[in-house]
């Protein structure tokens, strides 16, 4: 470990690559599926496999998702869009290049805002977003000599979003990533896992003495499969550079490639054999051009982000930040919610039964809010019976909600009725089970006027046993005083 | 039997009930087993054309023919045709087989052309002589010792010998234009754009065009209103209505013609072919048109710009023969790197490797300003040159070549003076604007003169008018 004293001179640079794979039905250039898990090499033809005389298409629903994250982000969306070949040798590339944007990429500028732990706002600038093609995949299957190549990955659509190097902190980088990941997701444009590899972070890192104008050489790590492993390649990196200055060692541009079990980066590849991938416009593609017309569609279309949704739970329905943050952690949870605040305008309520009862059945069965049983209006309706103290929380949360559960098609007022649930709030008929349980418990009585009011909650107890519940606990509290102390 | 020299030849025989399309197909056939020799095809499809023209003749009989009924077209080894080799005469695409057509064939299938075969061609179309060819060199007809052109050298050779009515080619620095004026043909290249290139293996996308050889002008005309437009395949294809270009051969007004000084200038140029030109443009100016010398000082540029540009593409285009998915892979390999490399080495020829060379030097990190970008803004240069030309006069008219036929071997060691055959054809490739060769006489030893004409983006219509005009009436 480096002395503190040490480590705090210096100031780390980060800049983040991530590339999310889109959720389209079709690949960037050709009308071959993207269907997950399918038997290797079966999501491919002629066009993804690169015969000769084949040309590409543009895939114009992938257009509109990097427009969708462009708009998210406040970049500026380009008008003409080129596209450009980087050219290298691998076996899983197809054509012998990618098809990508090099100069022009369709949206330029943008930031991402981020809410550190401490609360702390920050704004992530991004330098571009561009739209490309995936690889194939290479296997290397036990018992085979040759490596075999799967081409369904090859041409799916995917975006690079490239961040300026704006993040100082792995704890920034870990936000920023996970805020890229709503936004995706909210857009319904990419399923953000990060495992699966259909987000892929790529991170660019350098060290520099604090007050220093220049950037210090970075280094680009690759192969980190979480968000958590990028915050610990950073760190490590952080470490690894400053130990390598402090010591006097140059430090090399590089690419190295992170190991999650150790923890620790290794070189990969030294600049010197980089690649020139020789970029040049690709000339089998025409411009796609974006009209007035087209990108105003996409802006009319576009959902509803987390940011906004969470100032909105802040600011009109009044929720505490921490609920607010809760909600807008998965945009169906968060949309789920705004339906149901559309049938009940107790919104503290609402959010407590989101957070609470909500989330801990989905959690125990491990379920999708898209596989909830119970819809926005009756879990409202359930709030009103509540509200309109018809059934106590405590009876709507252990007796009513898990019978909603076992049958979703009944409103919460019928099951309600159908098990006797419904509290009683009249008075006559209150009373005289309250008289009945004071003259059983006469001892109690007289303990308690001389001076035991504790006992005020046994009686309550009792009164709801013998109730079953049922009984409007204000109306009884306030019957019970009333009878204690007039006598 | 007749010798057909015209589809309307054919035609005629056709509606006199002369013939039908199983005796045109033999006669064909049996042209091409005499003129074997020559090694203008590469694969000759005899089953599958008896079979097509068994089934367009029940087509004629019942009156559902399309237009091009009685057709027999050949096609350059470069264009793909579902179900048949395609391997551009190269090594390395050795045993492929395409399974898909290219648009402009499945459009001359559509309309009931028969294809006979696939021809015969410098490698991936890289080359003025096809001399570069895995399948061998092929023999111009009218004097063997000599070539036929090139890079479409069977496709002309095919018309040349009467073995198809008429062949595709591929013309992306005059690969049509050239081998038309080398064996007395009507060679044209579309606007870049006009024809989707889709199912031709690319040499040089940018400047690509599949093109057409026939012996007069109308066949010509044809064909093209046939394969041009639009193509759901091709995203740069142009949209542009296609004009039925073989009605619209009337030329009645007169025109403005422009000739550039320095073509004719040229030290590269034959006495001959220099005088042939100018008295075409004298007969023209007799025929009451307006015809004035321009000069065009850019032509020194236009074919460093033109060889920077297509081997830059080529050197990208070609990366895909690499022996990991088709086609030749060594047997020598004994790493991923090496399969590579002994692949490549192995699979392509000289010319195509030089080439690739180029082309990865010019858009090296280190010279891409010097080279690339440069030669794409001189390209501009030359584009509207040309088309601001084209705006002001109706037609450009110079040789197409510098010189007739010449032997084989002949510039085998000198690839610059190879590149020198192209100085003429490159400026309409590089500008994209259509391009016809015509036939313009013959020199002392008979060999064929080509005449090319120019004409503005999309002016086909008004390029074979005139065409049609020159070789009736004029020449």
């Amino acid at each position: 470990m480096l002395p503190k004293a040490i480590k705090e001179k210096y100031e780390l640079v980060v800049g983040l690559e991530v590339h999310a794979q889109l959720l389209t039905n079709s690949k960037m250039y050709t009308s071959d599926s993207t269907e997950y898990g399918n038997l290797p090499n079966t999501n491919i033809s002629v066009i993804t496999l690169g015969h000769p005389g084949t040309m590409p298409k543009v895939n114009k629903r992938a257009v509109e998702f990097a427009m969708r994250m462009g708009l998210a982000c406040h970049s500026e969306i380009t008008r003409r869009n080129i596209f450009a070949r980087k050219n290298y040798f691998y076996p899983d590339l197809p054509k012998g290049y990618q098809i990508t944007q090099d100069k022009g990429p369709i949206c330029v500028g943008g930031q991402v805002p981020i809410t550190l732990a401490s609360g702390e706002e920050k704004s992530i600038a991004l330098t571009r977003i561009h739209m490309e093609e995936d690889a194939g995949k290479s296997m290397h299957l036990a018992g085979e000599v040759d490596t075999l190549v799967d081409f369904n990955r090859a041409g799916v659509p995917l975006i690079e979003i490239v961040s300026e190097p704006d993040i100082r902190t792995s704890e920034e980088a870990y936000a920023y990533l996970v805020e890229i990941k709503k936004l995706v997701r909210y857009l319904d444009i990419c399923d953000g896992n990060m495992e699966e590899g259909s987000l892929r972070c790529d991170a660019n890192i350098s060290v520099r003495l604090f007050g220093d104008p220049e950037l210090g050489k970075k280094v680009e790590v690759k192969n980190m499969n979480s968000f958590r492993n990028v915050a610990r390649a950073i760190e490590h990196e952080f470490e690894r550079q400053i130990e390598l200055i402090e010591s006097g060692t140059e430090i090399i541009s590089e690419t190295r490639t992170f190991d999650a079990t150790t923890g620790t980066t290794a070189s990969m590849r030294t600049k010197e054999d980089l690649n020139d991938y020789r970029y040049f416009p690709e000339p089998d593609l025409s411009p796609v051009v974006i009209s007035e017309e087209w990108l105003s569609g996409i802006k009319a279309a576009m959902p509803a982000l987390p940011r906004e949704l969470h100032h909105k739970f802040v600011h009109t329905y009044g929720l505490p930040e921490y609920d607010a943050s809760v909600l807008t952690d998965s945009k169906e949870i968060a949309l789920f919610f705004e339906k149901l605040c559309t049938e009940t305008e107790n919104y503290k309520a609402a959010s407590n039964w989101m957070m609470g009862p909500v989330k801990s059945y989905l959690n125990e069965l491990t379920l999708h809010i898209s596989d909830f049983p119970v819809t926005p209006e009756k879990l409202a309706a359930l709030i009103h019976l509540i509200d309109d103290g018809k059934v106590s929380f405590t009876v709507a949360s252990q007796k009513l909600y898990p019978e909603m559960l076992k049958n979703g098609q009944k409103q919460p007022l019928e099951i309600a009725q159908d098990l006797n649930l419904i509290q009683e709030s009249d008075e006559n008929s209150i009373k005289p089970i309250i008289e009945q349980i004071l003259s059983e418990n006469s001892k109690k009585v007289e303990e308690y006027k001389s001076g035991k009011k504790g006992l005020m909650g046994m009686f309550m107890g009792q009164v709801m046993k013998k109730s079953q519940g049922k009984a409007d606990p204000k109306v009884a509290s306030r019957i019970l005083t009333e009878l204690l102390e007039n006598d | 039997m007749t010798k057909y020299r015209s589809f309307d030849d054919i035609k005629k025989s056709l509606e006199n009930k002369e013939t039908n399309c199983q005796a045109i197909v033999e006669y064909y056939l049996q042209n091409i087993q005499t003129k074997a020799h020559l090694n203008a095809f590469v694969e000759v499809y005899e089953l599958s054309a008896k079979q097509q023209a068994e089934r367009i003749d029940q087509k004629l009989h019942s009156g559902s023919a399309g237009k091009l009924a009685g057709m027999v077209v050949a096609i350059k080894d470069v264009l793909c045709y579902e179900g048949h080799g395609a391997n551009a005469s190269s090594k390395i695409l050795s045993g492929f087989e395409s399974q898909f057509s290219a648009t402009a064939v499945q459009k001359l299938v559509d309309e009931d052309a028969i294809i006979i075969g696939r021809l015969n061609c410098d490698e991936f179309g890289m080359g003025s002589s096809n001399e570069n060819s895995a399948h061998g060199k092929v023999l111009n007809a009218i004097d063997e010792t000599r070539v036929p052109g090139g890079s479409s050298g069977g496709s002309a050779v095919a018309v040349q010998a009467n073995l198809c009515t008429v062949s595709l080619g591929t013309d992306t620095g005059g690969s049509v234009r050239q081998p038309a004026a080398f064996t007395g043909l009507v060679g044209v290249k579309p606007t870049y754009s006009r024809v989707s290139r889709y199912g031709l293996i690319a040499y040089a996308s940018s400047f690509d065009t599949i093109g057409i050889f026939s012996t007069n002008v109308k066949d010509n005309a044809l064909v093209m209103e046939v394969i041009a437009g639009p193509d759901e395949f091709d995203s740069t294809v142009s949209r542009k209505p296609v004009p039925n270009y073989s009605e619209l051969l009337h030329f009645g007004k007169p025109v403005k013609i422009a000739y550039l000084k320095e073509t004719l200038d040229s030290e590269a140029l034959q006495p001959e072919i220099k005088k042939h030109t100018m008295d075409i443009l004298q007969k023209l100016k007799n025929e009451g048109h307006e015809v004035e010398q321009v000069s065009f000082p850019l032509l020194d540029y236009v074919l460093p710009t033109y060889y920077i540009l297509t081997t830059a593409e080529a050197s990208s285009n070609l990366s895909r023969f690499d022996g990991v998915k088709y086609g030749y892979r060594t047997p020598n390999a004994h790493n991923l790197e090496s399969m590579y490399k002994l692949t490549r080495s192995e699979g392509f020829g000289e010319e195509v490797k030089r080439r690739i060379m180029l082309g990865t030097f010019v858009l090296s990190a280190s010279y891409y300003d010097a080279y690339f970008t440069k030669a794409q803004k001189v390209r501009r240069l030359i584009k509207e040159f040309t088309e601001d030309l084209l705006d002001k006069y109706d037609y450009i008219i110079m040789p197409t070549t510098p010189s007739t036929a010449f032997k084989f071997g002949e510039h085998s060691n000198d690839p610059v003076a190879m590149y020198l055959e192209d100085l003429f054809t490159v400026q309409a490739s590089v500008s994209g604007v259509p391009a016809i060769s015509v036939p313009n006489g013959t020199d002392k030893d008979g060999l064929p003169i080509g005449l090319q004409i120019m004409a503005n983006s999309f002016k086909e219509a008004e390029l074979y008018a005139f065409a049609d005009y020159i070789t009736k009436h004029v020449n």
